[in-house]
């Protein structure tokens, strides 16, 4: 579809020099774009125009790249890689300062018997404990990313969910976890989940001309079909998202293998046709470190070394840090240890 | 630092390979008559794996009359009875399959991948379906009690010699046959390794007997005045040989020969998932695959975005030792394939249709082709007619359904074909215009026992697999 999409919609048609989502240059790009997003009735034909998935195939193919073996030197490689992906996540009703700077504490030095482990990508958590995030990091380099626009339902107002983003924003989050209203996609209002991104991609804005980087959840589980999510994929990428997120984490399904490969395809078709890079954030259900190799081998082998990075991939959970670490151990000792030679947080 | 797979071989330990190995018959092994053998070479190293017999006119003949004595007893054995050691074959080979997949892809070249994941779960299937029918021949459309045919002589291929034997075996002992298989000249093992999984369930003497041997050994058998019934899987211009040797006697015949399948591919395909379809169509196991999608046909509007996409994902297939566990493309069968397939991809290029290939590094030692793909093809040339039997693909376009119908047809073969739409209605109304015996609507190279398999026109008759499968193998 790429290029066909690119010819069809954009004046670039040969492969575009690449440029971050988060970047000025990438809103031009999106402009070019402009003309398939210009109304409801033009982003549906386009939507509706993009190739369907065949939902065998994909997961065939999904279930063909699991099977790949990683083995010592690359299982080391993507284990260390994979550590430094990983969003840190408590979203809990019971979140405390305390446990918040426990987990920033555990983000920063996640082995304290190894200090060669590298540190994750971020702490996630919800607005209200951005501040006592941001603190408990310091000058880690690690990031904190807050979730927004009342997650994880997003049945809120457009203002408050504008509110919400700000208020984390202000607090020093530097990314944002945006959902996307779910009723409005399956009611077939396009465009309205589309303005929504755009409006709360301006407010996560800095005065100082900056911005935090936003992440749009889909909610897979709940979009349900994969020409659905394929669909939700081009939307957000078309509004501005930096990264493409599967889920929040709080409903029956969250990341499969399956729907992050189709989410990794758009997100190739998309750089294909426009140059712009796209991060993507499987969240919940990835608890092991077999499961996380899955996953950065479906990276690697559909949008390859330049997505390797925890620039332009994450991990959203918890548990799979102490796997991680685990497995690790293993590697450089020889032997498992066990759930008590991790910390629990 | 990029991720780089580290070799993840399976281990070899689990095979025990003896140095030679002599012919099966009457629940024994034995050297052929004038004690000639031959060797069988793993085609990714040309290492010898082992000596096997080469059978002579009088061992086929000593094999045709075990199986005759043993048919009495064995078609006579209540159905139920018969299933008992089909499901117990069955078993075994599932728990020895890790052994004999790595065998498999030692002596044939084909990635531990495919012959872990797709071979040995078929194989054991078919046995386990024909298990099943074994006792419920009464209802299979063939009227009351229909009776075996006798003694079946099987010739198979070398592509897929554990699933060839699978798909010839297990009906022929079902409906009460009994059998003398010829494996293929270049893959005798995994036959050899199956007849020591026979007499581990304990199958009676002479029901099964496995002759090694090149192809006057199969010419031998075909020939044999007290076979009853001969099967072959194989090239379309032995099995025309064959056809001439029972032509005028009463021996049933069935043939699953050559193809060169269109896979076509309309506009409003799910690309991705087509691509993986052409994909898992011609290089699947190195494209030796009778029913491979070796002509991709595709509508001219999305031809570019879609070779795009092609060549993107041929850039990833890895190509290597068949026993690494992350191989996907592993050795072609023989130095005899390899030239067969260079000549025919030369000619090609010389006949002006374009080549490419992604860039990989092939092994030294071994017989090895890349994966190939040849656009601006047409009906005319030579690598849109013949069957090249390798990891090569043909591009060819089309503009209208109508067209794709006429092209896909344009063919003496017809095993089968592929439907790449998201347009159901499409889908009926190609398959019904289609002329093949296979027809996989947005998917390829998907089998199942209990579906029939063969072909129309030079891919051959009879079907295999499913009911209709047994009607290959009762006198009906």
């Amino acid at each position: 579809m790429t290029l066909r999409y690119a010819r069809r919609y954009a004046p670039l048609v040969t492969m575009p020099i690449t440029v971050p989502a988060y970047g000025k240059e990438a809103a031009g790009r999106l402009a070019s774009m402009a003309a398939v997003t210009a109304d409801d009735g033009a982003l549906r034909r386009f939507l509706h125009g993009l190739p369907g998935v065949d939902a065998v195939g994909l997961e065939a193919r999904a279930a063909t790249l699991g099977t790949r073996s990683i083995k010592t030197t690359a299982k080391a490689y993507a284990i260390d890689l994979a550590l430094s992906m990983i969003d840190l996540t408590t979203l809990e009703g019971a979140d405390t300062p305390g446990k918040v700077r426990a987990l920033c504490a555990k983000g920063i030095n996640p082995d304290p018997t190894d200090r060669t482990t590298p540190k994750v990508a971020a702490i996630c958590v919800y607005p209200d404990m951005v501040a006592t995030a941001k603190e408990a990091l310091g000058d880690s380099g690690i990031h904190v990313a807050s979730v927004a626009t009342a997650f994880p339902a997003g049945r809120a107002a457009l203002p408050v969910k504008l509110a919400d983003t700000r208020d984390a924003v202000a607090a020093g989050a530097d990314e944002i976890d945006m959902v996307i209203d779910r009723g409005a996609f399956l009611s077939g209002r396009y465009l309205q989940v589309f303005e929504e991104i755009k409006a709360v991609k301006e407010a996560c804005a800095r005065p100082d001309g900056s911005a935090a980087h936003l992440k749009v959840i889909f909610e897979t589980g709940e979009l349900q079909t994969y020409d659905n999510v394929r669909r939700a994929s081009w939307l957000s990428m078309l509004a501005g998202a930096d990264f493409i997120k599967t889920s929040t984490g709080k409903v029956a399904v969250n990341a499969t293998p399956p729907v992050t490969l189709l989410m990794l395809e758009a997100v190739r078709d998309f750089h294909a046709a426009t140059g712009v890079q796209v991060g993507v954030k499987p969240a919940g259900g990835i608890r092991t470190t077999k499961d996380a190799i899955k996953y950065l081998v479906m990276v690697n082998e559909t949008l390859g070394e330049p997505w390797l990075t925890a620039d332009w991939f994450r991990f959203g959970a918890s548990s799979l840090l102490n796997d991680l670490l685990m497995q690790r151990q293993k590697l450089s000792t020889g032997r498992y240890s066990g759930p008590d030679y991790v910390t629990v947080d | 630092m990029t991720f780089e797979y580290a070799p993840a071989p399976e281990s070899r330990s689990v095979v025990d390979i003896a140095p030679s190995y002599g012919l099966f018959i009457d629940g024994e092994f034995a050297p052929a008559a004038d004690g000639k053998v031959f060797k069988t070479v793993s085609p990714s190293s040309e290492e010898v794996l082992s000596e096997v017999a080469q059978a002579t006119t009088d061992d086929v003949d000593r094999a045709v009359k075990a199986a005759r004595k043993a048919f009495e007893k064995w078609s006579a054995l209540p159905g139920a009875e018969r299933a008992k050691y089909l499901f117990r074959i069955a078993r075994i080979i599932q728990e020895r399959s890790r052994e004999l997949a790595v065998l498999e892809s030692l002596d044939n070249g084909k990635p531990i991948r495919e012959s872990r994941d797709a071979d040995l779960p078929l194989v054991a299937a078919h046995f386990f379906y024909y298990a099943g029918w074994a006792d419920k021949l009464d209802h299979a459309g063939y009227g009351p009690n229909p009776r075996a045919l006798g003694v079946a002589g099987q010739v198979i291929p070398w592509n897929f010699p554990l699933l060839m034997l699978a798909w010839k075996i297990a009906p022929a002992l079902a409906t009460g046959n009994t059998v003398v298989l010829k494996p293929a000249e270049t893959t005798p093992l995994s036959a050899l390794f199956f007849a020591d999984v026979c007499r581990q369930a304990g199958l009676p003497k002479g029901v099964v007997n496995i002759l090694t041997g090149d192809g006057s050994t199969g010419a031998a058998l075909v020939a044999h005045p007290d076979v009853n019934k001969v099967a072959f899987t194989g090239s379309t211009e032995v099995g025309k040989a064959i056809a001439r040797t029972v032509a005028g006697t009463d021996k049933k015949l069935t043939l699953e020969l050559g193809g060169k399948a269109a896979n076509i591919v309309f506009d409003d395909a799910p690309i991705d998932q087509a691509v993986e379809g052409i994909v898992n169509g011609i290089f699947f196991n190195q494209g030796h695959v009778c029913c491979a999608g070796s002509r991709l046909l595709v509508q001219e509007s999305v031809q570019d975005e879609l070779l795009d996409a092609l060549k993107r994902r041929m850039q990833t297939l890895r190509v290597g030792d068949p026993l690494d566990k992350n191989t996907d493309v592993g050795a072609i069968n023989s130095a005899e394939q390899l030239a067969r397939i260079t000549e025919l991809a030369d000619a090609g290029e010389a006949e002006g249709a374009e080549r490419w290939a992604p860039a990989c590094e092939l092994p030294s030692a071994g017989y090895w082709f890349a994966p190939t793909l040849f656009t601006g093809v047409t009906q005319a040339h030579r690598i849109a007619r013949e069957e090249i039997f390798g990891p090569v693909l043909s591009v060819l376009t089309f503009r209208t359904p109508a067209e794709a119908v006429e092209k896909a047809n344009n063919t003496p073969y017809g095993l089968s074909a592929g439907i790449w739409t998201e347009k159901g209605s499409r889908i009926l109304w190609m398959a019904n215009k289609l002329r093949a015996g296979v027809i996989w609507s947005n998917t390829f190279n998907k089998f199942d026992p209990a579906s029939p398999f063969g072909g129309y026109k030079e891919s051959g008759f009879g079907r295999e697999g499913g009911r209709h499968g047994l009607e290959a193998y009762l006198d009906v």
